[in-house]
């Protein structure tokens, strides 16, 4: 089973612990074994040790430490944002964060309309079953 | 110059730290212009005439001394104030009730009385919940709101709540316990009568949602997996 995310200058990094935790950033250049200089289009480039981040599988193409200008335009142009919000990993995340931002009342909707549909399913498969048998 | 067109005023002497200002007593009364001050009224400051002190009126000696010296309490300047309202809780609030026996109901607040209680109101048709008072430690706010403006509370205070006092009749045991007892179960018309008023505004306004009657009816409970402390209201 051979490594198939590596690190590199433009691989795309998911911060998990820490003052940016959920942020995406880019990883800019590699500082020693332990340590990256990391930069993202709204945080101060500055270093992070591999440890605090999570390989994706998203890449850019830039050169070692670009300005944050040509960092910006880099990732407009590879569309980083729409692959990883349509990536599975992406979308989990955003499911994640809608779920814990819900209101006492959203949940009151989610689960009459939770009921509603396994209603729908229900009757579905009664249906089919009918066939069968009958 | 009317005193009430001055602005008030920035002093003069700015502070270097606090307790020491850049300028000294000399510097400063120079720049406050308080030798013109004196060179205007003849050398020096201009003086009011004190009133002349109205004679206090004879005070007797009092008629009893207290054998030991009494001693006086301390002067206490606090008024008394209803409980600070919760930023989240305005009126229109949906709140959810912790204790007695209408826990996990979700109930509209609608305002707070005098005493620091809040006024709440199931309504009564959707969850059977009264006008009701509850303390402000004992429920939860949500941060759904329902439109209260057709809703006029202003005839409701503490003293509506307040238990009636009864005339007590000390003559006649027996039969005329048991004819009170009876009287004392039944509501008053005229309470029922203020549940509908206050209720017919607030059911038109919950109507207006969707689900959010149904919502009204059921209780809250913790299922499993839900976290108290990460969840949001």
């Amino acid at each position: 089973m051979p490594f198939k995310r590596y690190v590199e200058i433009g691989r795309i990094a998911l911060v998990n612990y820490g003052k940016d935790y959920g942020k995406l950033v880019v990883i800019v250049d590699v500082i020693d074994q332990n340590r990256a200089l990391v930069d993202a289009p709204d945080m101060v480039r500055g270093q992070m040790n591999f440890k605090r981040l999570t390989l994706t599988d998203i890449k850019i193409d830039i050169k070692r430490v670009p300005n944050k200008k040509t960092l910006v335009a880099a990732l407009e142009a590879a569309d980083v944002k729409n692959k990883w919000e349509s990536s599975s990993w992406g979308r989990k995340l955003i499911v994640q964060k809608k779920r814990a931002s819900l209101n006492d009342f959203d949940r009151f909707k989610i689960m009459l309309a939770k009921i509603k549909k396994a209603g729908v399913v229900r009757q579905e498969l009664a249906k089919l079953k009918k066939e069968t048998t009958g | 110059m009317a005193p009430k067109d001055r602005k008030p005023h920035v002093s003069r002497n700015p502070d270097l730290i606090r307790g020491v200002g850049k300028y000294s007593r000399s510097k400063m009364y120079h720049k406050r212009g308080l030798w013109a001050i004196k060179a205007k009224n003849g050398g020096t400051f201009p003086k009011h005439e004190k009133k002349a002190a109205e004679a206090a009126p004879a005070e007797k000696p009092p008629k009893f001394y207290p054998a030991d010296d009494v001693k006086k309490p301390l002067v206490n300047k606090r008024k008394a104030r209803p409980t600070k309202l919760r930023a989240s809780i305005t009126p229109g609030t949906v709140l959810i009730i912790l204790a007695g026996r209408f826990k996990g109901k979700r109930v509209v607040f609608l305002k707070q009385l005098t005493s620091g209680l809040l006024l709440v109101t199931g309504p009564f048709k959707i969850n059977g919940v009264p006008l009701r008072r509850v303390n402000q430690s004992y429920v939860i706010a949500t941060s759904t709101k329902v439109d209260i403006s057709g809703v006029n509370v202003e005839k409701f205070d503490d003293k509506y709540f307040g238990k009636k006092v009864e005339k007590k009749k000390k003559k006649g045991e027996g039969e005329f316990f048991e004819a009170e007892k009876e009287e004392k179960n039944t509501l008053p018309q005229d309470k029922k009568d203020d549940q509908k008023t206050v209720d017919a505004a607030l059911i038109a306004s919950i109507e207006a949602v969707p689900d959010l009657k149904s919502y009204l009816g059921a209780r809250f409970s913790l299922k499993a997996g839900m976290k108290p402390h990460e969840l949001v209201f």
